[in-house]
């Protein structure tokens, strides 16, 4: 490793001279640090979350007491619950999950922890923002258009979402579409950008096996985000001009093919679970070792199942059409080869657990989130093995087993994980302590609400409740008192979950002005990013003392030493 | 970890502008063999000068032009990653649209649009098919099936 | 905003430049975007014999001429990054310049061509053939308008010798444009 290699091409006369603090509007609106790009990520993603729960607050109301007036929101049509539904899924997957776990932990974690003072391209960093709140208006405007947001699932498939005598929203499911297309650009350009700074400006000493779980995680994801996309950014293209121009790419009648665009949304659909599901992983991997005071188990073994799960990940996309009349011999690899996911996955908890064993484990807030995140996420897993099988499948597919065992996934995803590192690494966001206090309340009352949600949608599902059905007392069968009762106890529970969450939100923005003063290192980690003032100035480091590595990140409870970390940038 | 510092891109030989006129010059001579390919009239050779010029031009303009040659392993991995990847795409999707007919299932709109617009250019004599292919000429007569596969016990 | 440069971006842990490598990255993912577009057009060709004769319409002369453009620019694109190489940035300015121009003749004929077409009835919604045609066609067309912006400000920095390695990495992307369109002449051109 040379010591700090630099280009011939006329960096020299721009050298340094940006270490100067910027003014307001250039550090707030117009950042081009990679902190404030982070936090305007996060921001942008917890405001579109008070969206995404505000819709399921008012679909599941509607579900639970069907025809109500719903506080806040109102009798619930059922052109509205569609575009609700929709919308709740396009929202908290799209505009939730990926700008907090990747675009936010991504934009915050990588430079500080491969001790870089930057990303490699700022400015494209800031247009990738640009281009994401962009696609935020766009979708915000879909929904207030004439004849409402679009309603045709979250996956969008046509006819449904081609034609507007099936929509019923022409301009809502244009608005729409075109909002997720910019979206995809947004990460595309943030995704190269996090992996060409996770390749080329690690920290003088920093080899492969020396970089934090969770970086090697997130660009993992952003590759697979990358290769996954292109086919459906080109299906948008085609639904774009079968909605607007006559065109017929999913019309059987003029030539064109339905499945196709099953086929390309779910070539970058299912990929797009592990995009979200690695970073979430990295963090709990960052976190239970801190807090068990142990090296994680197996870190080479971890990097090659999650390497096996990206690469098997493009391999399962037909699982998600079972029954839309694939070709039955493909069913057939598709099964195979979706249980086999499970293994990498399966042995990468196992590692976590593993690390667990023998440390000295103590049950901060992050640690809470962190081990939860494992116990919930197997949940979703195992039961994905059931679906997973084309036999089992064909009986549970889009009932309320399938809602059920996708939320005991995105919920741990995207929520815990969120959760568990906001609660990690807010000192060094922002400067100041969590309240552990609020933050246990916060997490007991999301965890055992979460469980009440979900526990009953599976008894739903395996009784037979299909999902896509507004008003449950049009179905005989279905609106039986024991059923009816199920459905009243998960939205009585979704109704607690939302309740902490205002704890969670009071917790958060108290903290960031009144918490207690956060050390450069409160929870005593080795990583580098704990070698820096909380928060890291501009720059994160002094130019002339950027962190050296000379260890990889995990060294805990090293035999022999004072201190029971060891941090990658000590000498010796 | 490599001990190069950045910027090493100019450091193998540099081509004299001449290299790179020749290289031009078998890309334009492929060209021509592609275009006149079609008039043997046989199609297996329109295929090969079709398509199999495509990849050496392709290949021609990747080695001389982009120089991936002498570019970085890992270069070449995540390239060729995504020219696989496309190939699972294909290799996935093709069984369901590239055929109109499988195990228990047949796409009945498809076949039914291609019986109608073979029949249409017959009736407007041989190969020229539809002339001004409008979309007034081109709405079907009666309404068929949009749906996939009706065809019985489908799972 | 004064040209900002991070101490990150003058790394280079792999040894490839980090600008060139993030344009790799880039073509990596383009590939995906037009396999996933030529993936669905080949399978829905193979499956459709009927679109052999929607095909004869195309104009074939045409398409020779516009890859004998594209074919050309590729080549002064080249000679624009052998001119940076030997630190030549007036003389590469020229050869982008020249490299735009291909790029404004491709389009010029691209737009005769298609006004041609939609004139004789062949619009988007013709047909499957005509649809994939427009698409196709249409996403590679508009990376040929933002790869001639770009030289155009890629030109104006060599001009005066400033950030030369620019020149290659606008010149990869370009000759990648290039291999797109070798693709798509045989396939909505020549195979009838």
């Amino acid at each position: 490793m040379s010591s700090q290699p630099t280009v011939e091409h006329g960096h020299e006369e721009h050298g340094h001279e940006h270490h100067h603090e910027p003014a307001f509007i250039e550090k707030y609106i117009f950042p081009l640090d990679h902190k404030y790009i982070a936090m305007q990520y996060l921001l942008t993603g917890m405001f579109m979350a008070v969206f995404g729960g505000f819709f399921v607050y008012a679909f599941r109301l509607q579900l639970a007491f069907p025809g109500i007036s719903v506080p806040l929101y109102g009798t619930v049509s059922p052109t509205e619950y569609n575009a609700l539904v929709t919308n709740h899924g396009s929202v908290m997957i799209f505009w939730v999950a990926m700008p907090v776990l990747i675009a936010a932990f991504g934009n915050f974690l990588i430079p500080l922890m491969i001790g870089a003072d930057d990303m490699v391209f700022p400015k494209l960093n800031r247009l990738s923002y640009q281009i994401f709140l962009a696609s935020v208006v766009v979708l915000i405007v879909s929904w207030l258009v004439p004849g409402g947001g679009f309603g045709g699932a979250w996956t969008a498939y046509p006819p449904l979402s081609a034609k507007a005598q099936y929509s019923l929203t022409p301009l809502g499911s244009t608005l729409w579409l075109v909002a997720v297309a910019l979206e995809f650009v947004a990460f595309l350009i943030g995704g190269i950008n996090f992996i060409t700074t996770a390749m080329n400006s690690r920290a003088p000493g920093m080899g492969a096996k020396d970089v934090p779980m969770v970086v090697w995680m997130i660009c993992i994801a952003s590759i697979m985000f990358m290769a996954s996309v292109g086919p459906l950014i080109a299906g948008a293209v085609m639904l774009l001009f079968d909605q607007n121009l006559g065109t017929g790419f999913f019309d059987p009648d003029k030539g064109g093919d339905p499945i196709l665009w099953q086929h390309l949304f779910w070539f970058f659909g299912h990929p797009e679970v592990y995009v979200v599901l690695l970073p979430a992983t990295g963090i709990v991997a960052e976190i239970i070792t801190v807090f068990s005071r142990k090296k994680l188990f197996g870190y080479q073994t971890i990097l090659y199942t999650a390497i096996a799960t990206g690469v098997l990940s493009f391999f399962v996309w037909a699982h998600h059409q079972f029954v839309a009349g694939i070709d039955p011999r493909m069913a057939n690899v598709f099964t195979i080869t979706t249980v086999l996911i499970s293994i990498p996955i399966a042995e990468m908890m196992f590692l976590y657990i593993a690390t667990l064993y023998g440390g000295s484990i103590r049950f901060t807030t992050p640690m809470l989130w962190a081990l939860s995140f494992i116990a919930e996420f197997l949940i979703g897993g195992v039961t994905g093995i059931w679906l997973g099988a084309s036999g089992m499948d064909i009986y549970f597919h889009d009932t309320y087993f399938v809602i059920a065992h996708f939320h005991y996934t995105f919920f741990p995803i995207a929520f815990i994980g969120t959760f568990a590192a906001l609660s990690f690494w807010f000192p060094k966001m922002f400067g100041r302590m969590m309240d552990e206090t609020l933050g246990k309340i916060h997490f007991w009352g999301t965890i055992i609400a979460l469980n009440f949600i979900f526990i009953p949608l599976f008894v739903l599902g395996a009784a037979g409740q299909h999902r896509r059905i507004y008003n449950y007392n049009h179905y005989p069968e279905l609106s039986t008192p024991d059923l009816q009762s199920l459905r009243v106890l998960a939205t009585v529970s979704l109704l607690v979950l939302i309740a902490f969450q205002f704890v969670f939100l009071f917790n958060f923005f108290w903290s960031m002005f009144r918490g207690e003063k956060a050390p450069a290192n409160p929870w005593r980690s080795t990583t580098l990013e704990w070698t820096t003032p909380s928060p890291p100035g501009h720059g994160n480091w002094s130019p002339n003392d950027m962190p050296r590595v000379y260890r990889g990140p995990y060294e805990y409870s090293v035999p022999g030493r004072d201190e029971d970390y060891w941090p990658q940038n000590q000498p010796s | 970890m490599s001990d190069h510092a950045a910027g090493d891109h100019g450091h193998h030989d540099i081509h004299p502008p001449s290299h790179y006129v020749r290289i031009w010059g078998i890309l334009l001579t492929l060209l021509l063999v592609s275009f006149i390919g079609p008039w043997f009239g046989h199609q297996i050779v329109t295929l090969v000068t079709a398509f199999g010029i495509a990849f050496v031009k392709a290949y021609l303009v990747i080695k001389h032009f982009m120089h991936l040659d002498v570019e970085k392993p890992i270069v070449h991995y995540f390239l060729v990653t995504s020219v696989v990847f496309m190939v699972l795409l294909f290799a996935g999707v093709s069984p369901d649209v590239m055929h109109h007919e499988g195990t228990n299932w047949s796409n009945m709109a498809a076949e039914a649009e291609i019986a109608r617009a073979l029949s249409a250019q017959e009736a407007s004599g041989g190969e020229h098919g539809e002339h001004g292919a409008g979309a007034a000429e081109h709405k079907p007569a009666e309404h068929k099936p949009a749906e996939h596969k009706p065809a019985g016990g489908d799972h | 905003m004064a040209a900002f440069k991070p101490i990150a971006t003058t790394r280079s842990a792999t040894g490839v430049l980090t600008s060139k490598l993030a344009v790799w990255w880039l073509l990596a993912s383009e590939v995906v975007i037009f396999g996933g577009v030529l993936c669905s057009y080949l399978m829905h060709r193979i499956a459709h014999p009927e679109w052999a004769a929607y095909a004869a319409h195309t104009n074939e002369w045409i398409g020779l001429t516009n890859t004998f453009v594209l074919l050309s620019s590729s080549l002064t694109a080249v000679l624009a990054h052998n001119a940076a190489e030997r630190e030549d940035g007036p003389l590469a300015a020229r050869w982008l310049l020249a490299t735009v121009g291909g790029a404004c003749l491709f389009l010029m004929i691209k737009s005769f061509e298609w006004y041609t077409e939609i004139s004789h009835g062949y619009t988007i919604s013709a047909n499957g053939f005509w649809s994939f045609y427009y698409t196709a066609a249409g996403i590679h067309a508009s990376h040929v308008i933002a790869g001639g912006l770009i030289m155009l400000w890629v030109a104006n920095t060599a001009r005066k010798n400033e950030e030369l390695h620019r020149v290659e990495n606008v010149g990869l992307y370009w000759h990648f444009v290039d291999i797109v369109w070798i693709f798509l002449f045989p396939l909505l051109y020549i195979a009838k």
